[in-house]
């Protein structure tokens, strides 16, 4: 189990920084995306994998997940959104400023332009 | 407290000559003599016990984990140097009023000057050396603006830049001889160090320390070859010219030296390095003195020769060349300031301050006249004048020397030498001035200034004649206070008296006398003086060039750097991330824990292969926007379910509403945006991406396995155990988030209710273009909204909004919370805007999503307010049950007002983010 989520998050990480190395805002949000899934994921699984123990106090529980990750990752997800919805209104305003999507601000003609 | 007091008063009351100005100018030099006198006084109300020998100390700690306190001290060597810089500051502050001209910013000049008095009385009084940094820095700060206060003068600015660059540089290498030095004696409190020197000199790294802190000093004081910046600093108004380089400023050098004299002097390497700057110093600025030109010129180079002199006599390390240099910084002081007042003065009425057309002014202005030539004769150590004291004990030392062996006789003949040329430039200073034939060509003709601008020169140049004078009824006690704390033990014998008979250091004085008299004259008459171009120092010249090429590799290095394209600084960040990941891996080496693993099951298996399989096809197809994100989309199901499945429920909530929610808002900004990426990307980047990705990817998953195979050592039982005793709910996750961590949630909040505004403020009003037809070619659907949505949103809506009450409520026992219920809320709320449009939504829902932002955030913070009410600190929780006759036990905690704010913040920022950018594509709809 271990490994099917370390390689979960190797493979989100992954994703995540190849799209954020794109040169179109649309992509770069969608790798940032990826990118804090991969890192919320990370975060949790630092309080190790435990299976039916919600941190809720209850008499007769087994045990209980590590909350204090839980608790970091759950404003986690909701910055995160913060920021996508951010670099998205930026995204929207440096188009209709600038007349192109790249994340430069210029459109770069290369050689492999036209396909 | 009347020490700090001497430091704060100047410190703030630098800000009253600004207000002040707007009473007119008397009014703004008023309040600095006023702000400088207090001090004053209060010096004189210690001046008993300082003259008893005592030392007067205060202290507060400031950072103790450091050793940085707020310790000050009052001697002898302190109260000389802040009687100096009060009281000569006082008549500089008298002085200006009638120098600076009407158009000039009078209140700044105060400001400036108080302030960087007040840095100066840091230094003299700190008892600490790191403290004495900071003043120190100051100083450099203070006169940086000092020296360029005339800002439209391209000389002025540079040579304010020039004197910052090169005493910031020597405070730099000042903080590591300190850090040094605090590193032997292990305290930086001057007592301390003053009790270690023989710990302090037997220490291997005495020289390195020795060396650094001599930088720092003769930097600031303007030592070989460090001095051109002094010159430089001429640009500035005489006013200050007088203050920095007489009694201040340049001599913060001197004054470290003589602080630390007690445990640094008396080694090889301190004589050698001290006297040997003092010497080549006093002997080559003397030379150059004579040849300028300039009356400001001229003084410069004279101060930096004076401070040579000073800075030989404490290399010597005999106790009387210690008591002769502290004599020295006494009188040097007073005739220094007094001649760069007396320069400004005639600068200021004649319009000039070049010697070659400067002539015959004694017809013009015979009193300043008389005042210059006193303090000029001082300087020249003629008999009378406080300056032949000093330079006789310094003859008397330099012939005592025998640590030079056979070369004793350098030492005595440079001073010589050094006293001929003094002779020298001091007789050019007054014959090329006020003799020497008529004035050439002068802007002005010259008068005697107003009656006040010549008080404080009359002042100094009486204390010069009556210290050269009597000697022994004036400077005396002063003297052996001050000269009593640098020695740090007992004084020498030594008698102030202007004749010892027939000795050989009057010999020598007599023939500094002749010999510069005859140099003078044979050079304004023989080799034609005026006719004499200096070619600019060495010194400048290498300064510009080292200058020009660190700004040409700083501008390399960030044009290299920021180029302009974010992805190179994406990629160079994931590459440097990635090698400080890799250090540690490569360095303790990887290997897999002992910890047992969980089993793998068939369920998750599955899920596995959904994500990856999505995430690979979010890469391949990233060129298609919408079918990316809708694989995005399958990821952040997975991405709950991972929640579900590892005990965490609230995440699971959590994340799949900000999935609904970012999903629509990527849908929103898809619709403005191009529906399809072009491929521009060479093969080459690509690899190199995909290479950066996968170390990325292999380093992030193989730090999860070697973390997830080790036992856990957490923290977390804390608050598992105080969460219902201490928070009053069974949910550990809540109670964390609104009160064990509460205060991270308040900002957590507030940075959201930002990006929200922000996003606000970026959208609202924006008009794009929007295509006419999807991407199929196809027109957009006129048909309004689908009929069954409409129907089903709407009945949807207060169950939706029944449901989040509920997860409100629960929150502190069972999933839910004010962040999860703000999203249900704000997600059912949106399914109303997507069904029947802003128009018809907006008209029904008045909300202002602003104001709700701003009472949720308000609600938090007074919920955290209040506790202070109960003499808690801020967010203290309180709770309790109440138990209502339908609902049952109602948990009532005062953390349940603070997720209220949370809650209230989500929605309105949720709502504000989504309906501001859904308005664009709207706007033209209309």
């Amino acid at each position: 189990m271990e490994l099917l989520v370390a390689s979960a998050i190797g493979v989100l990480v992954a994703c995540g920084v190849y799209l954020l190395l794109r040169g179109r805002t649309f992509p770069v949000v969608l790798g940032l995306t990826l990118l804090s899934y991969g890192v919320n994921v990370f975060i949790f699984v630092m309080g190790r994998l435990q299976s039916g123990t919600p941190p809720i106090i209850k008499t007769g529980a087994a045990g209980y997940a590590d909350p204090l990750p839980q608790a970091l990752v759950l404003t986690a997800i909701v910055i995160g959104f913060g920021m996508t919805a951010f670099v998205l209104a930026l995204a929207v305003r440096a188009r209709s400023a600038l007349g192109n999507d790249h994340v430069d601000g210029v459109e770069r003609s290369g050689p492999e332009r036209v396909r | 407290m009347s020490l700090l007091l001497i430091i704060l008063f100047p410190l703030l009351g630098a800000v009253l000559p600004t207000i002040a100005i707007r009473w007119g100018r008397n009014a703004s030099a008023g309040s600095a003599a006023g702000v400088a006198i207090i001090p004053l006084a209060l010096l004189f109300l210690d001046a008993p016990q300082v003259f008893a020998g005592k030392i007067v100390q205060a202290g507060w700690d400031w950072v103790p984990a450091i050793g940085l306190n707020l310790t000050f001290r009052l001697d002898g060597l302190g109260f000389l140097f802040a009687l100096l810089i009060l009281g000569i500051g006082l008549l500089v502050i008298l002085y200006a009023r009638y120098y600076l001209a009407e158009r000039d910013p009078v209140g700044r000049f105060y400001a400036f000057l108080l302030l960087f008095m007040a840095a100066m009385l840091g230094i003299v009084l700190s008892d600490n050396l790191l403290l004495l940094l900071v003043f120190w820095e100051l100083t450099s700060l203070s006169s940086f603006l000092l020296i360029g206060y005339w800002k439209h003068h391209a000389d002025a600015r540079q040579g304010a830049r020039m004197a910052l660059a090169i005493t910031g540089g020597g405070g730099l290498a000042l903080l590591a001889g300190v850090l040094l030095l605090g590193h032997i004696v292990g305290s930086f409190e001057l007592p301390v160090i003053l009790r270690s020197r023989e710990l302090i000199q037997g220490s291997p790294l005495y020289l390195p320390m020795l060396v650094l802190i001599l930088l720092g000093a003769f930097t600031k004081s303007a030592q070989f070859p460090f001095h051109f910046w002094l010159p430089h600093a001429m640009a500035a108004p005489t006013p200050v010219s007088a203050y920095l380089h007489s009694a201040t400023m340049v001599k913060a050098g001197v004054f470290l030296l003589a602080r630390l004299y007690p445990v640094l002097s008396g080694s090889d390497a301190w004589f050698y390095l001290v006297s040997g700057t003092g010497l080549v110093t006093l002997v080559f600025a003397a030379y150059v003195a004579m040849f300028k030109h300039d009356l400001k010129g001229l003084l410069a180079y004279s101060t930096i020769s004076h401070l040579g002199l000073i800075m030989l006599l404490f290399g010597l390390s005999t106790p009387l060349a210690a008591v002769a240099g502290v004599f020295h910084i006494i009188n040097h002081a007073t005739f220094k300031a007094s001649l760069f007042m007396a320069a400004g003065i005639i600068d200021h009425e004649s319009g000039s301050r070049d010697m070659r057309r400067l002539n015959g002014l004694w017809k013009y202005m015979p009193h300043t006249a008389a005042l210059a030539m006193v303090a000029a004769a001082s300087m020249a150590g003629v008999p009378l004048f406080n300056g032949f004291l000093s330079k006789e004990m310094f003859f008397t030392e330099a012939l005592e020397l025998h640590q030079a062996g056979t070369l004793w006789w350098i030492v005595p003949a440079a001073a010589t030498v050094a006293g001929v040329f003094a002779v020298a430039y001091s007789l050019r200073f007054i014959h090329d001035v006020f003799f020497n034939g008529e004035p050439v060509d002068l802007p002005r003709t010259p008068h005697e200034p107003p009656r006040w601008m010549k008080v404080p020169v009359e002042i100094l140049v009486v204390l010069c004649l009556l210290v050269g004078i009597f000697p022994a009824y004036t400077v005396a006690p002063l003297l052996d206070v001050a000269a009593g704390s640098v020695l740090g033990g007992p004084l020498p014998e030594f008698d102030l008296a202007i004749w010892h008979g027939f000795t050989f250091p009057l010999l020598m004085s007599v023939m500094a006398l002749t010999g510069g008299v005859l140099v003078y004259f044979a050079l304004q008459y023989r080799f034609n003086l005026h006719m004499i171009v200096q070619s600019p120092s060495p010194g400048r010249r290498f300064y510009n060039r080292a200058l020009a090429r660190l700004a040409g590799l700083s501008v390399a290095i960030t044009g290299g750097l920021q180029n302009g394209s974010l992805q190179s600084y994406l990629a160079l960040l994931v590459a440097v991330t990635l090698l400080a990941g890799v250090f540690p891996f490569w360095q303790l080496g990887w290997h897999s824990g002992g910890r047992p693993l969980g089993m793998m099951d068939g369920v998750s298996g599955v899920a596995w292969l959904l994500l990856v399989v999505s995430a690979v096809c979010t890469v391949i197809w990233h060129r298609r926007r919408l079918l990316a994100l809708i694989f995005v989309g399958v990821i952040g199901l997975v991405v709950s379910l991972i929640f579900v499945r590892f005990s965490a429920p609230d995440l699971a909530l959590t994340q799949i509403l900000v999935e609904v929610v970012s999903i629509i808002l990527l849908l929103l900004a898809l619709y403005l945006l191009p529906q399809t990426t072009p491929r521009e990307s060479s093969v080459a980047r690509r690899m190199r991406d995909a290479g950066l990705a996968v170390a990325a990817g292999l380093g992030t998953g193989g730090l999860v396995w070697a973390v997830l195979t080790r036992p856990q050592n957490t923290i977390s039982s804390f608050f598992l155990e105080q969460s219902v005793p201490g928070g009053g709910g069974s949910n550990v996750v809540n109670v964390i988030l609104v009160d064990f961590r509460g205060f991270d949630t308040f900002g957590e909040i507030i940075v959201l209710s930002i990006a929200a505004l922000g996003i606000y403020a970026m959208i609202s009003g924006l008009r794009v273009e929007r295509p006419a037809l999807d991407p199929a070619g196809r027109p957009w659907a006129a048909g309004g909204h689908p009929l069954l949505l409409r129907v089903a949103s709407r009945i949807l809506l207060p169950l939706a909004l029944m449901v989040s009450v509920y997860l409100f409520l629960r929150g502190h026992n069972e999933p839910g919370g004010g962040f999860i219920a703000g999203l249900v809320t704000a997600v059912a709320l949106i399914m109303q805007y997507l069904a029947s449009g802003i128009a018809w939504t907006e008209a029904r829902l008045r909300l202002d999503h602003q104001r709700m932002l701003a009472i949720g955030v308000l609600i938090a913070g007074l919920t955290g307010v209040a506790s202070w009410l109960f003499g808690a600190p801020f967010l203290t929780s309180a709770f309790a049950h109440l138990h209502l006759p339908v609902l049952g036990e109602l948990p009532l905690t005062s953390a349940m007002m603070f997720d209220l704010g949370v809650y209230l913040t989500v929605v309105a920022t949720t709502m504000l983010m989504l309906v501001t950018l859904g308005k664009i594509g709207a706007r033209e709809n209309a």
